[in-house]
């Protein structure tokens, strides 16, 4: 995981967040305009007024105006109870305009006096069917692509179970060669896990990334990484090896009632996946202890091509260029990380010197920057 | 990445021309003010601006000679050089035009594509932003092709070695020369010159962004100080040994001189480059330390010159023409100058560095310097074999250098180096 995850849950990625809506280009538009179809959302510092709560699924335009004293914040929560969209620093006495995409279904709308987190909230239905939603290609993508998660979930369930009973066994040996395929599935579809925020954390956070006061509530694979790989022992970590089987049967617990969004989820997903690459794994800081960042590496680019195989018969329709660009470097990447396979695995990422972190790293921004643009072609 | 950061919305209006740094002026401020009422307002005030003229301080792009050689020297420096990762000549030739749409619109202080806001949510912004609200800050872009993109190891890539002009010759080993290879080189390199150091870092970063796949980012230099003027009215501005140097630079509108010793011609060995010119880059540090325990007679006798006004050795002002002989033999203005050159001139425009401290508590600080000629054989080579015996080579160190052909300008609807690749 990324250390925005940790900040996330001490809500310090709140400042990125209102900078980004700041110069998003999300509101403002048509302020001035008039806009007939939005639904107007009167915030005060203790109530939460809308307009209609009757809505059509689509696009649609909230106008948030803040008639309190204190900067607001406005969330649209869906249906499984996670937050889908969010407009920061509502200041007193203005007007802003939000679009969200809105799927059929149920939707909490808070207002946050304060920016909490916590304020009033209404309860929408939306009904019907968005437009866009309807090519039958993405629906089925996203179908696939969720068999694929629950495979992989599945897949990282079984082999961190042996990976556990070797911890739990005391067998640091058998333990060293078992952590770094047990974090296969969880890294391939590592976006989809962050989703739930809860959980990425308690399983996936790296020494490095947590602030003093929650050191003494670090858990999880690294944990495990360090004590295996630093102490040399992992007596006294057997409750660890528990906890994180029984994270993730939590995970696999929640997965049927996944939404997977083609545009939100699979493609924006896939560029999460190269930054992780780009950030935790060309550096070395993911597996800081064992090394074993280029397993990682492939995961995490496997689960990339995976979704752009999934959408890639939309790509080429919308943009053949992009699709010729991704198709030569997912290639480029699989190729050169071929060159450090070693056994089952690859080499020790210690092992790897600076002009070939420099190549690897090359590799990964010539990737990483068309698919970055995957998700606005198939939203398109 | 939370979901709700990825999912904001889209945008409600699509479609619309993007917007100019230079309509956008005023707003650096606002634009740093989060809240709804500031991204509103500036949209709206933005837009009543649009059909402002450009900018007094944009440099045109297009021409007959790249901007940034005779362009009047500006403040700051991003220098890059970059490799190219392909060997697939129209994969190059596709960037290159990209490229130069890019450079076009960011000259004119314009952003990168759709711009930087007002796109799809779901996708990253074309350009990267940080220059919003900034005027064009007389931004240059000046392209350059080094010895490599012809012949690497070898190897002709793109089919160009027999087009490799003899005047871009490979710098030989220079006494003293101490090159850092991570330091040097490079297939492509790009000067970006601004008066605001924001604007010159986001034309090098969005043009690497419009590079992965194609080319990798070798090495840069940021620059904080000229260190020479192509303005003969202008005070020469110091180095940071603390003297004025390069006072005999050629005039960026001195025309004569400049076709003369700048630009490449016609019949000059390579058709493809007549109206270009041909750049030397040389990362240099200064011995900042040991130069400042120097005692004042020494520093003047180094250079040749006086510190207070410049004027050299017996003269009284900066501009009075130097008598050399009153010079000691190797000092650095006698040993530099045209007279002991046979009459070679070349277009400075280096600028000072500062990259922090070395680890052993000293500045990491220097001169980057930069020379256009139309042949580094009679220009840059000639001099600084000259400057062997030259004594301020006790107080720097060549640790960086490059060498690279930058074709002539870029006509309206042409690209960066169009008449290599034609």
């Amino acid at each position: 995981m990324r250390p925005a995850s940790v900040l996330a849950l001490t809500g310090v990625a709140t400042v990125s967040l209102s900078l980004l809506s700041a110069c998003g280009g999300d509101d403002g538009k048509d302020a001035g305009k008039g806009n007939g179809d939005a639904v107007a959302i009167t915030a005060t510092d203790s109530t939460c007024e809308v307009a209609k709560k009757d809505l059509k699924a689509g696009k649609t335009t909230f106008q948030i105006t803040n008639k309190g004293s204190k900067v607001n914040e406005f969330e649209v929560t869906k249906p499984d109870g996670k937050v889908l969209s969010e407009r920061e620093n509502i200041g007193p006495g203005t007007t802003v305009d939000f679009v969200v995409n809105l799927q059929a279904g149920t939707y909490k709308l808070l207002c946050s006096p304060g920016q909490t987190g916590k304020g009033p909230t209404q309860d929408v239905t939306v009904t019907g069917a968005a437009a866009g939603a309807g090519d039958p290609r993405l629906t089925k993508a996203a179908e696939d692509y969720k068999a694929y998660v629950v495979a992989n979930v599945d897949d990282t369930i079984a082999k961190t179970r042996r990976f556990a009973a070797a911890v739990k066994a005391g067998d640091v040996a058998k333990a060293k060669s078992l952590y770094a395929p047990s974090r296969v599935g969880w890294e391939t579809i590592e976006p989809v896990a962050e989703k739930f925020g809860d959980l990425d954390p308690k399983m996936d956070a790296r020494e490095a990334d947590l602030k003093p006061e929650e050191k003494k509530d670090w858990s999880g694979w690294h944990l495990l990484e360090k004590a295996l790989w630093v102490d040399g022992s992992v007596k006294g970590k057997e409750k660890y090896a528990d906890q994180l089987i029984k994270d993730l049967e939590d995970l696999k617990s929640r997965l049927p009632g996944l939404a997977i969004d083609p545009v939100n989820d699979m493609a924006a997903g896939a560029n999460e996946l190269l930054t992780e690459v780009a950030t935790g794994k060309v550096t070395g800081e993911e597996e800081a202890f064992s090394h074993t960042d280029l397993v990682d590496f492939k995961a995490n680019v496997d689960g990339a091509k995976k979704i752009y195989d999934l959408l890639k018969p939309v790509v080429q329709e919308k943009d053949a260029q992009l699709a010729q660009d991704l198709d030569k470097q997912f290639a480029n990447v699989e190729e050169l990380l071929g060159k450090y396979a070693e056994g089952d695995g690859y080499v020790s990422y210690d092992k790897v010197g600076k002009a070939d972190r420099k190549k690897l790293a090359d590799a990964v921004n010539a990737l990483g920057e068309p698919l970055s643009k995957l998700a606005g072609v198939i939203g398109k | 990445m939370t979901e709700a950061d990825r999912n904001t919305g889209e945008s409600a209006a699509q479609g619309r021309a993007p917007l100019s740094r230079r309509r956008m002026l005023g707003f650096s401020g606002a634009s740093l003010l989060v809240g709804a009422a500031a991204g509103a307002g500036l949209d709206r005030v933005a837009a009543a601006e649009e059909n402002r003229a450009p900018g007094a301080d944009a440099i045109a792009f297009h021409g007959p000679h790249q901007a940034g050689i005779a362009t009047p020297v500006q403040d700051r420096l991003h220098f890059a050089t970059f490799d190219v990762i392909t060997d697939d000549r129209a994969r190059l030739v596709r960037l290159l035009k990209e490229w130069t749409a890019a450079a076009a619109a960011m000259t004119q202080g314009r952003p990168v594509g759709a711009g930087a806001v007002g796109g799809p949510a779901v996708a990253p912004p074309d350009d990267t932003g940080e220059a919003l609200g900034l005027p064009p800050s007389r931004l240059t872009l000046t392209i350059g092709f080094g010895p490599t993109l012809f012949d690497k190891d070898g190897k002709d890539r793109f089919g160009l070695k027999a087009r490799r002009p003899a005047a871009l010759a490979d710098l030989p080993h220079f006494p003293g020369d101490n090159l850092d290879p991570d330091r040097s080189g490079g297939d492509i390199a790009v000067q970006a010159c601004a008066d605001d150091p924001q604007v010159a870092v986001h034309a090098i970063r969005n043009l690497a962004r419009l590079g992965f796949g194609v080319v990798a980012v070798r090495w840069s230099q940021l620059g904080f100080g000229k260190t020479s003027s192509t303005t003969p009215d202008a005070q020469t501005p110091r180095n940071l040994f603390g003297f004025k140097d390069g006072t005999e630079n050629i005039s960026g509108g001195d025309a004569a001189a400049l076709d003369e010793h700048v630009w490449a011609g016609k019949g000059d060995g390579a058709d493809w480059m007549a109206g270009g010119s041909y750049l030397v880059a040389r990362r240099i540090r200064m011995h900042i330390e040991t130069w400042d325990r120097t005692p004042l007679r020494e520093q003047q006798d180094v250079f040749g010159r006086d510190k207070r006004e410049g004027a050299p050795a017996g003269k009284a002002k900066e501009r009075d023409k130097p008598d050399l002989s009153k010079m000691k033999p190797d000092a650095h203005v006698r040993l530099a100058h045209p007279d002991s050159n046979g009459g070679s001139r070349i277009l400075r425009r280096g600028y000072s560095f500062t990259d922090g401290t070395d680890g052993l508590g000293r500045l990491e600080a220097g001169l980057f310097f930069i020379a256009f000629q139309r042949d580094p054989r009679t220009g840059f080579i000639r001099v600084q074999r000259n400057l062997a015996t030259d004594a301020m080579n006790e107080y720097v160190q060549h640790v960086g250098s490059g060498v690279f052909a930058c074709p002539p300008g870029v006509r309206e609807g042409g690209y960066w180096g169009e008449t290599l690749f034609a």
